[in-house]
């Protein structure tokens, strides 16, 4: 393949322009210098250890450590699905609903990839697994973050609805529907307008990347479809799975309202 | 009809309450003394512990759903769930004569409920949970915000409610009130029950 090897004085031009915003928000007195020069070391720090990472990892191909590490991942994003709620669930719930979802979602989906359209050899090579599953990850991780924040402010906000429908003897997945439609619907709303926009408005990073690098367009697109398609997948299923197992748990099997699970 | 055996949840209780068939029990107390938290723990709309049973039935041996649909309580601020009024009704048709019945007019089943007044959602409210047949009626002061003929347009019904046997628990502030329509009164203070009068 063919492609320009970038050289650390490349990388150094290239910063200019985060020192130029830098001298902007300075002069403009936007208070946002110093968080945007943490933010952009903390970057470039980061992606350097992961660069190193999945350099052994590559070379080591055990897939021992290619699953602890993608069990790290699943469990830092699940930190991040967390953080996230505005609502939080109360005790193990709060950390175990997001990430249990998302290890069933990205797990399968990654799986599936792997053992599926993408075969490589052996088919837990890190080179495609890790790269899949943090693409699914981040996707699937806003994906669930949106969808568990919409139902639990939904339901704070529509609680004296909610107990009116209860209190008429309807059943908990009635007066909950809304509030999980409205959850779903916002969970899978990025994936949508992303799959509806791309290729027009946007080239998605990876397909950028693989065409710099080198690689024919044609292939790089037939990545880049199967990619969108994986998304949607892992997206939809970790979704479904947080917002009806949140749903589940606000609930009781006396069909009350349960807020006070949530902190 | 309704008994009910050391009823406690959060600050309210122990409790011990029975309901007759035809029976108007008046409820009053300050606010923040537990007269919401009693309705919402016998709707069981939150849990609690103790006994509550219906016809000898304990609770636990009913759905959550079938309770409240014998149990029908009616808040002092209703929720709705739809824009439109009738879309809170499974047959608006049917729920006509109540309407009739509360001075309510026929066509406001089409009104966005936004447009309803305060005493005007408090009776549909009302009519909405009457549609269930209920046998026990607990009624969260539901003559706050009427006029007085609105006021004794609803008491004349829930007086015939009471000839027709449903029990009905009615909160209200208003002595006058607690004296009209109920055969006793109860005084709720610090959640703990007493019988007034």
């Amino acid at each position: 393949m063919n492609y320009v090897q970038l050289g650390y004085d490349d990388l150094a031009l290239a910063s200019l322009l985060v020192l130029a915003n830098a001298g902007l928000s300075l002069a403009l007195n936007l208070g946002l210098t110093r968080r945007m020069l943490v933010a952009t070391l903390r970057m470039v720090v980061q992606l350097s250890l992961v660069g190193l990472v999945l350099k052994s990892l590559f070379a080591a191909a055990s897939p021992w450590l290619t699953a602890i590490v993608a069990l790290a991942m699943i469990l830092f994003a699940g930190r991040e699905i967390m953080a996230r709620q505005e609502k939080q669930f109360t005790g193990p719930w709060s950390y175990s609903l997001g990430t249990g979802s998302m290890l069933f979602a990205a797990a399968l989906v990654t799986m599936f990839a792997l053992t599926g359209p993408v075969r490589p050899d052996p088919w837990f090579d890190p080179r495609y697994a890790l790269p899949l599953l943090g693409m699914i990850l981040g996707n699937t991780m806003t994906g669930i973050s949106l969808g568990l924040h919409t139902l639990t402010t939904t339901l704070v906000r529509e609680r004296a609805g909610v107990e009116a429908q209860l209190a008429l003897g309807r059943p908990r997945n009635d007066a909950f529907r809304p509030a999980v439609q409205a959850a779903l619907t916002s969970a899978l709303m990025p994936i949508v307008n992303s799959m509806a926009a791309t290729g027009l408005v946007a080239l998605p990073g990876m397909m950028t990347g693989q065409i710099l690098a080198g690689v024919d367009p044609a292939e790089a697109v037939k990545y880049q479809i199967l990619i969108m398609f994986l998304i949607a997948g892992g997206t939809s299923l970790g979704a479904v799975v947080a917002v009806l197992g949140g749903a589940w748990r606000l609930s009781d099997p006396r069909h009350r309202l349960r807020l006070d699970r949530l902190k | 009809m309704l008994d009910v055996r050391n009823l406690q949840r959060l600050t309210l209780g122990p409790v011990d309450l029975s309901l007759e068939a035809g029976e108007v029990v008046a409820l009053r107390g300050a606010s923040g003394s537990g007269k919401s938290l009693l309705m919402r723990a016998l709707a069981d709309l939150d849990p609690c512990k103790g006994a509550v049973s219906l016809d000898g039935v304990d609770r636990n041996a009913i759905s959550g759903p079938d309770w409240r649909k014998s149990v029908a309580w009616v808040p002092a601020e209703a929720g709705w769930w739809s824009d439109i009024v009738n879309d809170h009704f499974s047959d608006w048709t049917a729920a006509l004569p109540l309407i009739s019945k509360l001075g309510l007019p026929e066509d406001c089943g089409g009104w966005q409920v936004s447009r309803a007044s305060t005493g005007e959602r408090q009776r549909l409210a009302l009519v909405r949970a009457l549609a269930l047949d209920p046998g026990i009626l607990l009624l969260d002061e539901p003559t706050s915000g009427l006029d007085s003929v609105s006021v004794q347009r609803v008491e004349d019904l829930v007086a015939g409610l009471a000839e027709a046997g449903k029990a009905i628990l009615w909160t209200t502030h208003d002595q006058e009130q607690a004296r009209r329509v109920a055969s006793r009164t109860l005084l709720i203070e610090d959640g703990k029950l007493e019988l007034l009068s």
